[in-house]
């Protein structure tokens, strides 16, 4: 995990300073919001002046799954005090989640549980914050970064890590809608097609699993099944 | 700039850390509802999908699909193999040597 964080870490701070996002800040993303993906989106958004409220729902889109990871952690935080949930909650990102569940649902007992779970939180929290610094000064180091085809590293970065998801049907009918509105929203102001697409996007996915995983015929027009 | 800097991170702080302490801190007694679980299931494909086609097909606004544009066959490299692959770095990679060498040669 620490290790396939690496390269996410060196190429968000790469693309913050290439797309002239200053050093504090581009430190303060990983320092103190943490949270890869959205980091990556900021980027993005911030670099072409994206409204506020727009980066703040965008970024509220992005990290939902976090309260669904939070949700699946609670009864094994149940019994910490707040002064360890606290913290906990803040370093819950996605890597976190998956060793820290898998660890506590088979093996382990409560008190060594949430100094695993800490253990880990620090472990991956202290690595991108390295990365992010390797990044930070390879961007530094390289001058003119912008015109060497930077912003096309975030649409590589982006397609490759959407393209395995496509697999499955629901995923790609919601990335063809979210393409495609985007495409006919990307002259709307402070991207706010952006917000629009994503919406359309998973709305489409949810319609498509819904069909997908009620097979059964279904009376037309009323979606019940017929009797 | 500093200033939207502040208040773009600041408000980014705020709603990450809202969503990861809502269950852990505040959630007793709540269940996450099914229906947005399934919906989050389709927010990475549809916000990233959303952010790369504009760029790929219109990298200077209008639609281009022209030789000019080394955007287009460097993200599909760039996505043919990650699909093929599962390996992002080296989707990253190929996508990167196909958009220079469309550079190169067009």
């Amino acid at each position: 995990m620490m290790v396939g964080a690496a390269p996410f870490g060196v190429i968000f701070g790469t693309l913050a300073i290439g797309s002239g996002i200053p050093v504090w800040a581009t430190l303060a993303l990983s320092l103190v919001v943490f949270a890869g993906s959205s980091q990556f989106v900021a980027v993005s958004l911030i670099g072409s002046g994206a409204a506020l409220p727009v980066l703040w729902l965008t970024t509220f889109v992005v990290n939902l799954r976090h309260a669904l990871y939070s949700a699946t952690l609670l009864p094994y935080a149940r019994h910490l005090p707040a002064r360890w949930r606290w913290p906990l909650a803040f370093w819950l990102t996605d890597e976190t989640f998956a060793v820290v569940e898998n660890q506590l649902r088979h093996h382990t007992g409560e008190r060594d549980g949430a100094h695993y779970w800490l253990g880990s939180s620090l472990a991956m929290y202290l690595n991108w914050q390295l990365w992010t610094l390797v990044g930070v000064v390879v961007g530094q180091s390289i001058p003119g970064l912008s015109n060497l085809g930077l912003d096309f590293a975030m649409v590589a970065t982006f397609a490759a890590i959407v393209a395995p998801q496509l697999r499955e049907r629901p995923v790609l009918v919601a990335a063809l809608v979210a393409g495609t509105v985007a495409m006919l929203t990307r002259s709307w102001p402070y991207k706010l097609g952006l917000m629009i697409a994503a919406v359309a996007g998973v709305t489409a996915g949810v319609w498509a699993d819904r069909k997908s995983v009620s097979p059964q015929a279904t009376v037309p027009g009323t979606g019940r099944p017929p009797v | 700039m500093t200033q939207y800097l502040l208040l773009a991170i600041g408000g980014m702080v705020l709603v990450t850390f809202g969503i990861r302490l809502s269950f852990l801190v505040f959630g007793h007694g709540l269940s996450f509802p099914q229906w947005l679980e399934r919906a989050l299931r389709y927010v990475p494909a549809s916000v990233l999908t959303a952010l790369i086609v504009p760029m790929a097909l219109a990298p200077q606004g209008l639609l281009d699909v022209s030789t000019s544009n080394a955007y287009l066959p460097g993200s599909l490299a760039a996505a043919v193999v990650a699909f093929f692959s599962r390996h992002t770095l080296a989707a990253i990679i190929s996508g990167f040597l196909v958009y220079g060498a469309w550079r190169w040669f067009f």
